[in-house]
């Protein structure tokens, strides 16, 4: 198990370097704004773990806390990413109307 | 019905479904190569994410739902109406924000795990199971510290960012390395105790305020200038711990999607660091911004030269006969919210025969390409964007170039001045452009603290105010030329 894992941890390491270096800068903000709506995937651990019979009360509270940063992490990230990303689109109407020289 | 739960309870079908999620992140980030498909790429992409969430829930057997309810609902709440509401010039503290809680699930995690297992005793997390292989126990304290670590010191950035903490580095002078030496060995050597057998949950707590010392005592020390490059490297740090997480968990959703962020994250901490001509370990040493303020304070008058200040008439004058005016755009205009004020200058100045452009320095605003989107979102079109290579060699034949509270990246004294912090930095050479008027609030130096020589050279002239007043005087001054 742990020699597959190793494997998919340093693949997807090589992965992650491939994409991103070709972004360009310009998209820096919303890429990292992006990537870090990503990482909020540990919410999954949190769903896991949650689900074990033998969970103390205390357990129940730090993992409902865990479970509402993970929330936090992937919908505030993914929307503000959205967000800024819709700011690039152009606005077909604005073009003419403004009369741009070229 | 007893053979659709039991299908979904299928380990395998978790695992298709999750390879289908991260092929889906994966494909959502080449989407975000381009302007063009960018929006799709991040939806792509939070497609993926639901299908992982949704995935795990049809897996999770019997479950606690409504443990699980109350977190997403709590989550939900909390990050819908922050993300709708930030303002597009408080973005690098959103991230900062972001960021931190997702080291929060990180270390709270482990240390339900770390609990649910006694210590790592139990596998099972019943007494009489065998322990818990060491390999899982290593990546789970792996992920604990550096999740404890990612979420303090995103949250002192945050705090720095949103000006509830002071910007300046807050130092502890020549002791400051030692002790963050320290305490990274102190939580370490706390790490190594557990995986060799300490089933002790003080010795854990002890292990994350340490650690939470350590995200504290590695941030404070930053000046606010280079805070966009700590948020990457912490950024990169999350996914890292994400990463081990997925390892302690077996989870390969966790496992890639973390791993993919870690890299992304160290790639754009880089690339930044370049760009500010900063080092990487330069800046963790801190520091940078603290220096330049007493001097400055104490030597304004040091610079053999006088300030000019002029008028929004003069300056309006100048740019309604100007060829070629560039607009080198700043964070200051970002707070001022000047961008739609300055839109409206440029398509007076253009219906007037005037070539407008913007000089975009790669770390203008507070993180690379967070100029572009503050003024994208007021119109100004993609192809008046210059970057700094394209711009340089304009400037000698620019009649007017329009310096919107933007300081640090403009400051001459990159290229002249050895002795200051921001030497070898690149950046936009506004002083060959015949003449340079900068709208700026007050004489107080910049972000970095450091005084700008740009503004006693002889060919440099100061509209002081408010960048948006300032700048719709000009276009109203122009209207009556």
């Amino acid at each position: 198990m742990l020699v597959t894992n190793l494997t998919i941890l340093v693949l997807a390491g090589f992965i992650g370097f491939a994409v991103i270096s070709k972004i360009p800068n310009t998209l820096h903000t919303p890429l990292m704004s992006g990537t870090n709506a990503i990482h909020g995937i540990v919410l999954l651990g949190g769903l896991l773990i949650v689900g074990f019979s033998g969970n103390s009360a205390f357990n129940k509270v730090i993992l409902v806390i865990a479970i509402a940063f993970g929330t936090i992490n992937i919908v505030g990230g993914f929307l503000v990413t959205d967000r800024m990303l819709e700011m690039f689109k152009r606005k077909p109407t604005q073009a003419p109307k403004d009369g741009e020289p070229k | 019905m007893i053979l659709a739960t039991s299908f979904f309870h299928n380990a395998n079908f978790l695992r298709v479904l999750y390879i289908v999620a991260f092929a889906l992140f994966i494909y959502g980030l080449m989407g975000l190569t381009g302007p063009r498909t960018a929006v799709r790429g991040n939806r792509i992409a939070a497609v993926g994410m639901a299908i992982a969430v949704i995935a795990t829930l049809l897996a999770q057997g019997e479950g606690n739902w409504g443990l699980i309810i109350i977190g997403v609902a709590i989550g939900t709440a909390v990050g819908i109406p922050a993300a709708r509401r930030v303002r597009m010039t408080a973005m690098p503290q959103m991230v900062a924000l972001f960021n931190g809680v997702g080291g929060g699930a990180v270390f709270l995690i482990a240390w339900a795990e770390f609990r649910n297992t006694g210590g790592y005793a139990h596998s099972a997390g019943l007494p009489g199971s065998g322990p818990v292989a060491t390999y899982i126990a290593v990546f789970s304290i792996f992920a604990a510290i550096v999740g404890s670590v990612s979420f303090w010191g995103s949250n002192i950035a945050f705090g720095k960012l949103q000006e509830l903490l002071p910007g300046r580095p807050i130092t502890l002078g020549r002791f400051q390395q030692p002790v963050n030496f320290l305490l990274g060995a102190i939580a370490i050597a706390l790490g190594v105790a557990i995986v060799a057998g300490s089933h002790s949950e003080l010795i854990f707590i002890l292990m994350l305020v340490t650690a939470a010392l350590l995200g504290n005592a590695v941030v404070l020390p930053i000046g606010g200038a280079d805070m966009p490059v700590v948020i990457s490297m912490l950024n990169a740090a999350t996914g890292l711990s994400a990463a081990a997480t997925g390892v302690a968990l077996n989870n390969p959703a966790l496992i890639v999607a973390g791993m993919i962020v870690g890299a992304s994250g160290s790639i754009l901490t880089n690339l930044m660091a370049v760009a500010m001509n900063r080092s990487i370990p330069a800046i963790i040493a801190g520091g940078f911004g603290g220096g330049g303020v007493v001097e400055g304070a104490a030597g304004a008058g040091a610079f053999a030269g006088t300030v000019r200040s002029t008028s929004a008439a003069d300056v309006a004058m100048q740019l309604a006969y100007a060829r070629q005016v560039v607009v080198v755009p700043g964070y200051g205009m970002a707070v001022a919210q000047a961008q739609h004020a300055v839109r409206e200058l440029a398509k007076e100045l253009e219906a007037r025969g005037v070539e407008v452009k913007y000089a975009i320095h790669p770390v203008a605003g507070r993180m690379p390409g967070h100029m572009n989107v503050l003024l994208a979102e007021a119109d100004v079109p993609y192809e008046q964007l210059k970057e700094m290579d394209d711009i340089n060699p304009e400037f000698p034949r620019t009649d007017v170039a329009l310096v919107i509270g933007a300081n640090d990246v403009t400051n001459p004294a990159a290229h002249t001045n050895p002795s200051s912090p921001i030497y070898g930095m690149p950046i936009l050479d506004v002083e060959n452009a015949h003449s340079v008027v900068v709208i700026k609030r007050s004489m107080n130096p910049g972000f970095a603290g450091i005084e700008n020589e740009l503004y006693f050279k002889p060919n440099t002239s100061m509209l002081f105010g408010d960048a948006k007043s300032a700048v719709s005087d000009i276009t109203a001054e122009l209207a009556d030329i």
